[in-house]
């Protein structure tokens, strides 16, 4: 595998971050929990902030409460303010759970936030409190992605339980889009077995419209959900990227003895193959015929189209999950993943890319702990012919003068973030059409004929 | 239907019902969720459009990051306001202070950028970690040649307020810096319009042909040089009055520069801010060119508006937003289309603002202070309300009910202000208002008993 090039940021300073803080990863993750309602443990600003973001993306109300620090909380810790969130957001919302993570102000101040909680837990011990997972998610120690598994984590930790197999399977999905989400469900119904998709905000951050206000939107996973995972018979997880403490379903490995398979998100005929091969060995559960015949179609439309995207290369830039997957995606339909961008360091797309890119190995550079000034910067001499990637990278689509098909998270500037698929046969085949048809809509509107067929 | 919390029951009240002062300007309520951001989100916002000013957040990702390219703040020259500079600091700097990282930002960002000023913001862990953000800006400053400003926004010091007199503190380091350039006589300083979709050079435009010059604009469209000689001009114009005011009090102390607060939005507001100016200068030519401007814009626009009126008359409005000031010019403005204010509040607003706020609305009227969506939702619902004005947070609430939605935050990229801004205004309530996608919402058919 190419090793990774920090040799191309020239600068101390970040310039247009390509990540997003821990807390809004965990805050997402909690947000797919039924009837859970999110406190961060620090400023206003935090919850105000990544409600913004994700109300950007998402369009739906995003409701995370703050234990709101004030110069008294900083200086004699947080804990006051952490229990009188606590005690507002059960009055106010009457959640069935309530997620608490962490910011980089209470864990500088050193607040112990496990033990606030059990402490807020016993004071009130006679009443029947809504159990509280806590999760430590400092914006100075990783980025957003690692805040999502680290609160997927908590909440196992917490929640969890052993007991008798019965086939059920867990699912531990990366920050891919609610669509799909859906997608998957229907994907581990149709191998008949039981099974937790955690977390899964497929209805909380995607929903419909309603006929009167509600507290909290529908849908999640449930604790009943969450409580048998810790008896299934096997936990899949995406992404390639976490290391194995990182790693929810190493918890639940390590913990209640269930068998782990952690692969990339399943985009792409290969990568799909391997997630649903391996499903259907682990459910006993023949491939159903749908899937082969998805999967045929896909392949033939690859055909179809091949020769539209022969020499074409492309800049792929994100969190390590993302881009290792679309990566993966590129290179099985002949398109070079020239450059694999992120702003996450430590090797976490080096690891998540491992064994990948069979056909564009060695020209692909990856980008490691990088920025979109930094991308700007490059020169561009020779420039890619297309961006796949999330809203921000816009301003350099603009300046190259090259498409972008937007993927991932977010996608602030167009409709429809919630709805863009890329997993699984038909979620690929979206992806597919939409890549091709943004090269040749390119060459179309730079021909100087304007053909009407390609 | 949601209980309001105990200790947010007086931050609430009907005109008419409730006779208490309206508790507000303090500490939002830990687990109210409330829609307000933080001290460094007020300075962010503040200081953000200065186009020609390196604004490096010192901390942690994440305050940089959500804060890149988030207002409809244009520029008529640089734009290095729509970068995004943070110092990211990581585990080790937490540990060993992040003052290194802080100057070697300093170093190679001016020498690339070449600024004319620059802005370190301060996030919460930078005081708790004990850097010394204005040892390394002196340093800088003499290294560099350039005014090189700490701002003081940790995050947990006081409100999104605080940080707006963070931001005043800075920018008055500034003022008063060049004292060479000459100014005319009938000059004025712009003071809180950030030229969203344009909006300061709208309102520049205007006092031009009134026959004032107008030295400043803070920060709209800002310029580093121009506020350094902002002292030299006659008068202050503040307009969004929570967020400059301080700024202008300061200006009036050492410089002995009146100031007046205005509003911009809405034709009885705009238009009495040119009549408040051209009163200030006491000159019969300028009071004439401002009547004519009045006379000639309202005969343009007015007309225009009233077009819009039949279909938006007797519809019900609620309003929340950031500043106060805004929302008593919303209210007179919706009045001039026949529509009725039956929700208002904001987010900075003090017990002063509150007693105008009452005075200027209907019996019956609820006001808020530092709300929150359940409970917004809640009197949206109690009211049978057909709009909602409010920014990016506020938007889901209102559509998930069915109701219909305007834009009046800082990501606009629609001018509001000045009399055309209130014909885009009022277009903008009028296509969300008789939308027909609204009358499939279940929401909307229970409202209207279908």
């Amino acid at each position: 595998m190419v090793a990774p090039d920090n040799g191309s940021r020239k600068f101390a300073t970040t310039r247009n971050a390509c990540k997003l803080c821990t807390p809004l990863g965990a805050s997402l993750a909690f947000r797919g929990i039924e009837n859970c309602v999110p406190i961060l443990h620090g400023s206003q600003g935090c919850s105000t902030y990544i409600r913004r973001y994700l109300i950007s993306h998402f369009k739906e109300p995003v409701d995370i409460a703050s234990s709101n620090f004030t110069e008294e909380s900083a200086i004699f810790g947080g804990g006051t303010n952490l229990k009188t969130a606590l005690d507002n957001v059960i009055r106010q919302y009457n959640p069935s759970v309530v997620g608490v993570a962490t910011t980089c102000l209470s864990e500088t101040i050193g607040d112990d936030v496990d033990r606030l909680v059990r402490e807020y837990l016993a004071e009130r011990s006679g009443q029947n409190l809504p159990p509280v997972v806590s999760v430590s998610t400092p914006s100075y120690s990783g980025t957003h992605r690692e805040g999502f598994f680290r609160a997927v984590k908590g909440v196992l930790d917490v929640s969890a339980e052993p007991g008798v197999t019965n086939g059920r399977v867990n699912l531990i999905p990366g920050m891919v889009s609610p669509a799909d989400l859906r997608s998957l469900k229907e994907t581990l119904a149709a191998f008949g077995v039981p099974f937790t998709l955690l977390p899964d905000w497929s209805e909380t951050m995607d929903g419909g419209t309603w006929d009167e206000y509600r507290k909290i939107p529908e849908g999640g996973t449930t604790l009943a959900d969450i409580a048998a995972a810790g008896s299934a018979n096997a936990t899949f997880e995406f992404s390639g990227a976490n290391a194995d403490r990182e790693s929810p379903a190493e918890l639940l490995r390590e913990r209640f003895g269930i068998a782990s398979y952690r692969m990339n998100w399943p985009v792409g005929v290969i990568a799909t193959d391997h997630f649903i091969r391996t499903l259907s060995e682990v459910t006993g559960h023949e491939v159903p015929n749908s899937f082969e015949q998805e999967r045929a179609r896909l392949v033939d439309s690859y055909i179809d189209a091949h020769k539209h995207l022969a020499g074409v290369r492309a800049l792929v830039y994100g969190d390590a999950d993302f881009v290792a997957a679309a990566a993966g995606f590129l290179d099985e339909i002949g398109v070079t993943p020239a450059w694999l961008a992120t702003g996450e360091r430590n090797g976490t797309l080096v690891r998540a890319l491992d064994g990948m890119l069979p056909n564009s190995r060695s020209q692909s550079r990856i980008l490691e702990d990088i920025d979109f000034a930094t991308l700007q910067d490059l020169g561009w001499d020779d420039r890619p012919d297309l961006l796949v990637g999330n809203s921000r990278g816009y301003g350099l689509s603009r300046r190259l003068e090259i498409p972008l098909v937007r993927a991932g998270f977010p996608i602030h500037d167009r409709v429809g973030g919630a709805r863009i698929r890329m997993l699984g046969y038909a979620g690929t085949q979206e992806l597919f059409d939409r890549v091709v048809n943004a090269l040749i809509g390119a060459k179309q509107d730079h021909s100087p004929v304007g053909w009407s067929y390609m | 239907m949601v209980d309001i919390l105990e200790a947010r029951k007086r931050s609430v009240l009907k005109k008419g019902r409730d006779a208490y002062a309206l508790d507000c300007d303090q500490a939002s309520l830990a687990g109210s969720v409330s829609q307000r951001a933080c001290v460094f989100c007020g300075s962010r916002v503040v200081l953000y459009p200065i186009a020609d000013a390196l604004h490096i957040v010192h901390g942690p990702i994440g305050c940089a990051a959500y804060t890149w390219d988030i207002r409809g703040s244009l520029s008529s020259g640089p734009e290095l306001h729509r970068m995004s500079f943070s110092t990211d600091l990581r585990e080790t700097e937490v540990i060993h202070g992040g003052e290194k990282k802080l100057a070697a930002a300093l170093d190679e960002l001016i020498p690339y950028y070449r600024p004319k000023a620059a802005f370190i913001y301060s996030t919460c862990i930078v005081g708790l970690i004990g850097d010394d953000v204005w040892a390394v800006c002196r340093k800088a400053e003499a290294k560099h040649g350039i005014p090189v400003i700490p701002v003081h926004s940790e995050g947990f010091r006081g409100t999104k307020k605080d940080g707006y007199k963070a931001a005043c503190d800075a920018l008055f380091r500034l003022v008063g810096t060049d004292d060479e350039s000459s100014v005319p006589n009938h000059s004025i300083n712009i003071l809180g319009d950030f030229n969203l979709a344009g909006e300061t050079w709208i309102i520049k435009e205007y006092y031009r042909r009134m026959g004032i010059e107008v030295t400043s604009c803070i920060t709209g469209d800002g310029r580093v040089d121009e506020i350094r000689r902002a002292h030299r001009a006659s008068l202050n114009v503040v307009q969004c009055s929570g967020s400059m005011t301080s700024l202008a009090k300061q200006m009036q102390a050492k410089y002995s520069q009146p100031f007046i607060r205005v509003s911009y939005f809405g034709f009885e507001d705009m238009a009495k801010s040119l009549y408040d100016v051209a009163a200030h200068f006491n000159d019969t030519e300028i009071t004439g060119k401002a009547r004519e401007l009045v006379t000639v814009e309202m005969a343009k626009f007015y007309p225009l508006v009233m077009g819009y009126r039949s279909d938006l008359e007797g519809k019900k409005a609620a309003i929340y937003v950031g500043g106060s000031f805004k929302a008593f010019s919303l209210v007179k403005a919706l009045r001039h289309v026949g529509m009725i204010v039956a929700v208002v509040g904001s987010q900075t607003g003090n017990r002063e603002d509150y007693e105008t706020l009452q005075s200027i609305c209907d019996e019956g009227t609820v006001i808020v202070d530092d709300t929150n969506p359940l409970e917004l939702s809640r009197f949206m619902q109690e009211k049978g309300v057909d709009l909602l004005i409010g920014g990016v947070k506020e938007r889901p609430i209102a559509y998930k009910m069915g109701v219909a939605f305007c834009d009046h935050n800082h990501e606009r990229k629609i001018a509001l202000a000045g009399f055309e801004g209130m014909l885009n205004f009022v277009k903008e309530v009028h296509a969300s208002v008789t939308s027909p996608v609204f009358r499939l919402s279940p929401a909307w058919k229970q409202r209207h008993g279908l």
